[in-house]
């Protein structure tokens, strides 16, 4: 078999509700436990083992549940979008689970974004809110995956709600590089990248380790909750299949 | 150690912020196990209609 072929394979099955459902299943306590580790040795190196920073003193340790939080809410974004059109193009039902499970994550993350960059911009900026171009546009995105979960559920029929929302997500994805962008764009109070930036990252070993690790912790936690959530999502949208009695007796 | 739960001046800023990190991790994780839970109930509901309809 040519890698091509096994590649085709591979992208059919993740169109079948059931092959995705048990993949779900069996993937979530994996990747919850190394996020677990993760975001474990993160939080103790990142509050205890590294030293405070020479402008920002004790308060830069917020970095380390503010970026990786602020680098998932538009990750799950453009997860959702790609889901998304991916359901409307080809008509896959998976692509509509996985968009759906989706949505109420990244609407988490990017709340928790908004407060601990709020918290966070009080002692350094002098102000809990600013409408500066990386602030409004993070906001954006919260009321996008606001609206993309409410037009799912304001139809009667599922499958026009899918449709609806998914239509949203791809076209709400312009906002995600206006969110990246902005600080480069606009004359911004945030600052501007410091890891993902041409060149070496701004910043010593010992304090960028624990943000890598909170980093890759998070986004194996959003992978961990998305298995949960899609066996739901997908269940949803199955519920005649034969293969649903033998998933829901287990 | 007091000095560790002072963070330089910055506690008021600081551990709000991890608190609030810890409510958003567990409410993901209790809000998804939940809607599961409801989609197999409602899935298992479906299968015991079609069951006794046919």
């Amino acid at each position: 078999m040519t890698v091509e072929r096994i590649m085709w394979t591979w992208f059919y099955k993740l169109a079948s509700p059931p092959y995705v459902y048990g993949v779900a299943a069996a993937l979530m306590p994996w990747l919850f436990g190394i996020a677990a580790l993760a975001i474990g040795y993160g939080v103790v190196a990142g509050l205890a083992i590294a030293p405070p920073d020479y402008q920002q003193g004790e308060a830069f340790r917020m970095i380390y549940v503010h970026v990786p939080s602020a680098i998932l809410s538009v990750t799950i974004y453009t997860i959702m979008a790609c889901a998304s059109a991916v359901a409307l193009i080809w008509r896959i039902k998976v692509g509509h689970a996985v968009a759906a499970a989706s949505a109420p994550i990244g609407a988490s993350f990017t709340l928790l974004t908004l407060v601990t960059g709020s918290l966070w911009g009080r002692p350094m900026w002098g102000t809990y809110w600013a409408w500066d171009p990386r602030l409004t546009s993070e906001l954006i995105l919260l009321f996008l995956y606001v609206g993309v979960m409410s037009l799912r559920s304001a139809f009667e029929d599922p499958a026009r709600g899918d449709r609806a929302a998914a239509l949203l997500s791809v076209v709400g994805v312009v906002n995600v590089p206006i969110v990246h962008f902005s600080v480069v764009w606009w004359n911004s109070l945030h600052q501007g990248a410091t890891i993902v930036r041409l060149g070496a990252p701004k910043m010593p070993g010992s304090m960028l380790w624990p943000l890598l690790s909170m980093w890759l912790g998070f986004m194996l936690f959003y992978g961990a909750v998305l298995c949960i959530r899609l066996q739901g999502e997908v269940l949803n949208r199955e519920r005649q299949s034969a293969w649903v009695r033998e998933a829901i007796k287990s | 150690m007091s000095e560790f739960w002072s963070m330089g001046g910055y506690a008021r800023y600081v551990w709000p912020c991890f608190g609030f990190t810890a409510i958003v991790l567990l409410w993901n994780l209790w809000a998804a196990r939940r809607s599961l839970r409801a989609a197999r109930l409602r899935a298992g509901r479906a299968l015991a209609m079609a069951a006794s309809e046919s």
